[in-house]
């Protein structure tokens, strides 16, 4: 598998990412490849776990968590370093993946995806048979 | 943009910052008028001021309250983060995007605060540290009678 047919990240694809309202912003993630699964880690700080929401359809994966504001915009900041919003990434997924079995967890303002591998389509041996 | 902060940074680091900026600009527009962190594994850094306090937050996903150091000492706080390559061997990775390793980052306090009274809280990965302002750096209204 390379990492061609796994990921496209949110840029590379034409979907609905421009017509959404509001700024977001695009969560670093890792992604692994064990034996059994692909791992994908997703930093989105600030992120409540009820507020994560990750979908599969056709093939696309995508992460979108709301984040409410920390502190108010009037605020006098003597640095001002990143901004505060909702995160939204979209990956173009392998059809290896058994989409039924993508678990999720989220801990310390990580999301951590689990994919499991599809077990391999076995090879059938079709019986021909003659009359 | 930067003049009407009171910055935290030197002289060069503002230089550094407004080069990275001149450079983001003209490479593309720039991100909501933020300065870009001044190295990439750094975790960014938001600070602001209340009547009380000078509160400093950033970003620290992962991060375990154990790997994590905070110091305040002569007007300045000091952060020590460590987050540890959790890279094992024969795992491919695709996408490698998340910091790893330590760092240390120092901050000039705007104002003298009291080191007894600073707390620190660390929730979904943002870490959020109150400085309570000493009592004679706090503004004080002054009664006309």
């Amino acid at each position: 598998m390379t990492s061609e047919n796994i990921t496209k990240t949110a840029a590379d694809v034409t979907t609905a990412e421009h017509t959404r309202n509001g700024r977001h912003y695009r969560p670093n993630v890792d992604i692994l490849e064990k034996d059994d699964e692909l791992l994908l880690l997703a930093d989105v700080p600030g992120a409540k776990s009820d507020s994560i929401d990750v979908r599969f359809e056709d093939g696309e994966l995508e992460i979108r968590a709301a984040v409410p504001p920390r502190w108010e915009n009037q605020q006098r900041h003597l640095l001002r370093e990143y901004g505060v919003g909702n995160y939204y990434r979209t990956f173009q997924i392998s059809e290896t993946i058994d989409a039924a079995k993508i678990s999720a967890e989220y801990a310390d303002g990580v999301l951590t995806l689990h994919l499991p591998k599809a077990e391999a389509v076995k090879p059938r041996k079709i019986q021909v048979n003659v009359k | 943009m930067i003049a009407q902060y009171r910055s935290l940074r030197s002289p060069y680091d503002l230089l550094r910052g407004e080069m990275d900026r001149l450079l983001t600009g003209f490479l593309g527009p720039a991100a909501d008028g933020l300065l870009p962190p001044l190295v990439g594994n750094q975790p960014a850094v938001n600070c602001w001021e209340t009547e009380d306090a000078v509160m400093v937050e950033t970003e620290v996903p992962g991060l375990k309250k154990e790997q994590l150091e905070l110091s305040v000492s002569g007007g300045e706080l000091t952060m020590k983060i460590d987050r540890p390559d959790a890279a094992q061997e024969g795992i491919v990775y695709h996408r490698r995007e998340r910091p790893v390793g330590a760092f240390s980052r120092v901050l000039p306090l705007p104002c003298e605060v009291d080191g007894s009274r600073v707390e620190a809280e660390l929730h979904d990965g943002v870490l959020t540290i109150t400085l309570p302002k000493a009592e004679r750096a706090k503004p004080r209204k002054i009664e006309v009678t």
